[in-house]
């Protein structure tokens, strides 16, 4: 039987939804913690702030709140309806999605899916404070482990698979590329100051932020450096988390709907292109023709595969 | 000795107190406080169970249906959109015997109801020989002229029909509604059987209870038997849903994966050269038969509301063209109406030429000078219906309503006569129920679920609501009721 459009759209939404609810955690998880850290004063709210930057929030923040401080940050991004890509909002449209297509989706899948809404539900945002916050942000990004779990185990390698995969990883491409992008500045050559207190703070930031503070250390034994940073999250193809890491897997989906349809689509070339700015690229060449440039083209190169494949696959 | 005496003097003291409870029939025990045959292993289960077993069963139930998603909306609540419908945890069992003679008697109405819903629209016999009043079906708002002379597969009209059905004694059955347009509630069915198996393996294991797991396999034999005859290769068959905000939207999803069926929404579906097509990832894909969960008004803007979004555009004429099967065909409605129930009695005399095997319950006609007045005079004691109604909604249950509530009806009836119908209060019989004292009667009733297709195939027990509230004969989910496991024995 073939999928119908909707439902390879809802597949493809829903795991981008819960990537992005993970996102969401991860991001409040290092802004709050930078905040508890910081040792001058305001220094707390700035980096709220430039997290909030890196969600693409800030405007949309400034709009309903004065002050950026723990409670209302994480206010926002935990629980306002308002806020589309809140924890909240990810997670009751990725169940709508699963609802939707409840039939396309295991027993495993669809419980893990209802059982976080109907958890988070439960959740009372006032008792949210200090270390319960930081216990509701690990439980959101053990759902998504959950949810990922849940997929790898018991999901057929169908159409279905595929659609979902692809979702999920051009989300986490898309967060990693703009995380890299609001701190690219602190990654430049020329801008490093060995040793300084204030990179090693801001690149803490960015490694905590993809989980990669820890085993930047396996790969690089070595101490935080920006070019090996920006390396790690863009080129290294066994970092989880990186922009190579993110395609070699959109790739592997889109071979396999290739070899499910028996054709390649706009979509399969869109992919194509991205791949290509990794692809036998070094730091050095992005660097000179500008990370800040090259990460504003990844995002949009990123953007033009969800559209090429909505096209291709009669989503709507 | 001493303290055994004591256990015992208690168990016939709640013995005595379960009895004063209970309705002139109780399905478990007789009047003298023994144990009706099908339910003895059960009796002595009961008795085995440690003191707040079936208390942490019901919890586990609750846990389980929620985790599922098995939740139903309800109208007009913004406490929350999803509810769960109660589950009781002691199964309401059958013998074979009763079995066999009830699931005759619904053969036999389903098989009459579906000739009639042929010659309605067709060539009127049943309204020529004056059977049935000509203006009750041609001036019935449930009537479809859209439907005349047209030839559904087979000639079926109502594939998939739940009857309603209570009991007021040992082998008294009365039939309250046929519902042949759309009965929901088949999901309950299987779910509840499943989540018995999963909370009392062991009381499975001390009786052969037949099984209800072949309904989807049958469902989709059913649907695949009406496939019209122009198509190629295996039926592709589809559910369509009024999508995920319908209170019956877990079982639209449910049944389509338990057939292997697509689940379709409106606009997943549309019309070209007189053929129903899919859009699937590849492009349009034909469909031969769909299950409809949508009200005949919605299925098709161009026939029938203009307004209803979720419809498939064209949809009938592909169906009368004969390129499409649609289940339930529209204009079945007419064969439920609350006013040609009354009926169905001539009914199946008329095409079968056959005594009826189940009773109809008696029904008032307030249009009539000498019913209504009668009506009016002993409203505490009779039930009071809307023609149109349906859920449980706009409906008056004679001994336990107030005075401003009877007073309220009877102005509604002499207002508009025509618009309700009127039954005696019937003494539903009673089942053990879990409740928050222990045990109790609670009311019942019965919805088996029959298919009508190459054959005609009912699925042994149905689903049982059940009234929780003591004393209360409304059993809809949306007034409080509950639902039981049933179990027909084998022998």
């Amino acid at each position: 039987m073939r999928m119908l459009g909707r439902t390879a759209a809802n597949l493809f939404w829903l795991s981008r939804y819960v990537e992005r609810a993970e996102n969401m955690a991860r991001l409040l998880e290092v802004g709050y913690r930078m905040s508890l850290t910081a040792r001058r004063e305001g220094g707390a709210s700035e980096h709220l702030v430039s997290m909030l930057q890196a969600a693409e929030m800030d405007e949309a923040f400034n709009a309903k709140h004065e002050v950026a401080d723990v409670a209302t940050v994480s206010h926002f991004m935990l629980f306002d309806e308002e806020n589309p890509s809140s924890v909240r909002s990810c997670l009751l449209a990725a169940r709508t999605n699963a609802r939707s297509v409840r039939t396309a989706l295991t027993r495993d899948v669809w419980e893990t899916i209802n059982a976080a809404w109907l958890e988070f539900s439960q959740i009372r945002p006032r008792d949210v404070t200090g270390a319960r916050l930081q216990d509701v942000l690990q439980w959101v990004k053990q759902v998504s482990n959950q949810f990922r779990g849940a997929m790898t185990g018991t999901v057929l390698r169908g159409d279905g698979y595929m659609f979902s995969t692809i979702g999920g990883y051009v989300e986490r491409a898309d967060n990693t590329a703009r995380i890299l992008d609001m701190k690219y500045y602190v990654l430049l050559p020329r801008a490093t100051l060995v040793g300084g207190d204030v990179d090693i703070q801001q690149w803490t930031l960015i490694l905590r932020a993809a989980s990669a503070h820890r085993s930047y250390r396996h790969v690089y034994h070595d101490r935080y450096k920006a070019a090996n940073i920006a390396d790690y999250l863009i080129l290294r193809p066994e970092m989880p988390r990186s922009l190579r890491f993110c395609m070699i897997h959109i790739n592997r989906s889109l071979d396999g709907l290739s070899e499910i349809y028996g054709t390649r689509q706009d979509c399969h070339l869109a992919a194509e292109e991205v791949t290509a700015m990794l692809v036998g690229n070094t730091m050095e060449r992005i660097f000179q023709h500008g990370l800040h440039e090259f990460l504003t083209e990844f995002i949009a190169r990123n953007n033009r595969v969800t559209e090429t494949l909505s096209d291709s696959y009669n989503f709507y | 000795m001493c303290s055994n005496g004591n256990a015992v003097g208690s168990a016939a003291n709640a013995a005595q107190e379960y009895m004063s409870d209970s309705a002139p029939f109780d399905e478990m025990y007789n009047a003298d406080g023994s144990v009706r045959d099908p339910y003895l292993e059960l009796d002595a289960w009961l008795k085995e169970q440690p003191a707040q077993a079936l208390k942490l069963m019901s919890a586990d139930a609750e846990g389980l249906f929620r985790r599922l998603g098995i939740t139903f909306a309800v109208y007009g609540s913004n406490e929350s959109t999803e509810r769960l419908i109660p589950f009781d945890i002691i199964p309401r069992i059958i013998s074979a015997a009763e079995w066999r003679r009830l699931s005759k008697g619904i053969e036999q109405r389903v098989r009459a109801l579906n000739a009639f819903l042929h010659d309605i629209y067709h060539r009127q016999e049943i309204l020529k020989a004056g059977r049935v009043p000509e203006a009750l079906i041609l001036q019935n708002s449930a009537f479809c002229p859209e439907m005349m002379g047209l030839d559904p597969a087979k000639g079926i009209y109502s594939h998939i029909i739940g009857v309603d059905i209570v009991r007021v004694g040992p082998n008294d059955f009365y039939v309250l509604e046929d519902n042949v347009r759309t009965p929901s509630g088949v999901s309950y069915m299987l779910e509840n059987r499943e989540a018995m198996l999963h909370l009392a393996p062991d009381l499975f294991q001390r009786h052969k209870v037949a099984p209800v797991e072949t309904y989807a396999e049958n469902l989709r034999r059913t649907l695949e038997s009406v496939a019209p005859e122009n198509r190629q290769g295996a039926p592709t068959i589809a559910v369509l849903t009024p999508g995920i905000y319908n209170s019956a939207y877990f079982e639209h999803s449910f049944l389509a994966d338990q057939m292997g069926a697509q689940l379709c929404e409106g606009p997943d579906l549309f019309v070209e050269g007189g053929k129903v097509y899919m859009r699937t990832t590849t492009g349009p894909e034909r469909v031969d038969v769909i299950y409809r969960r949508i009200d005949d008004d919605f299925i098709d803007p161009l026939t029938f509301r203009p307004d209803s979004l979720l419809g498939v555009p064209g949809l009938f004429d592909a169906y009368r063209a004969g390129n499409v099967t649609l289940v339930n065909a529209p204009g079945t409605g007419i064969a439920d109406d609350k006013a040609v129930y009354t009926y169905v009695p001539e009914i199946i005399e008329f095409y079968l030429g056959e005594k009826p095997l189940l009773n109809n319950v008696p029904t008032y006609n307030c249009t009539d000078e000498e019913q209504r007045n009668y009506v009016l005079a002993n409203i505490e004691e009779l039930v009071v219906k809307e023609v149109h109604g349906s859920g449980g909604y706009g409906m008056l249950v004679g001994p336990t309503s107030t005075k401003a509530m009877r007073e309220e009806f009877k102005r509604r009836i002499l207002a508009r006569p025509d618009n309700y119908i009127v039954q005696p209060t019937l003494a539903l019989s009673t089942c053990p129920t879990s409740v928050k004292a222990g045990i109790a009667p609670r009311h019942v009733d019965l919805r088996p679920y029959v298919l009508v297709g190459d054959k005609i195939r009912i699925t042994p027990g149905g689903l049982t609501r059940v009234a929780l509230k003591k004393g209360s004969l409304v059993v809809n989910s949306s007034q409080g009721g509950g639902t039981k496991d049933t179990w027909v024995l084998e022998e």
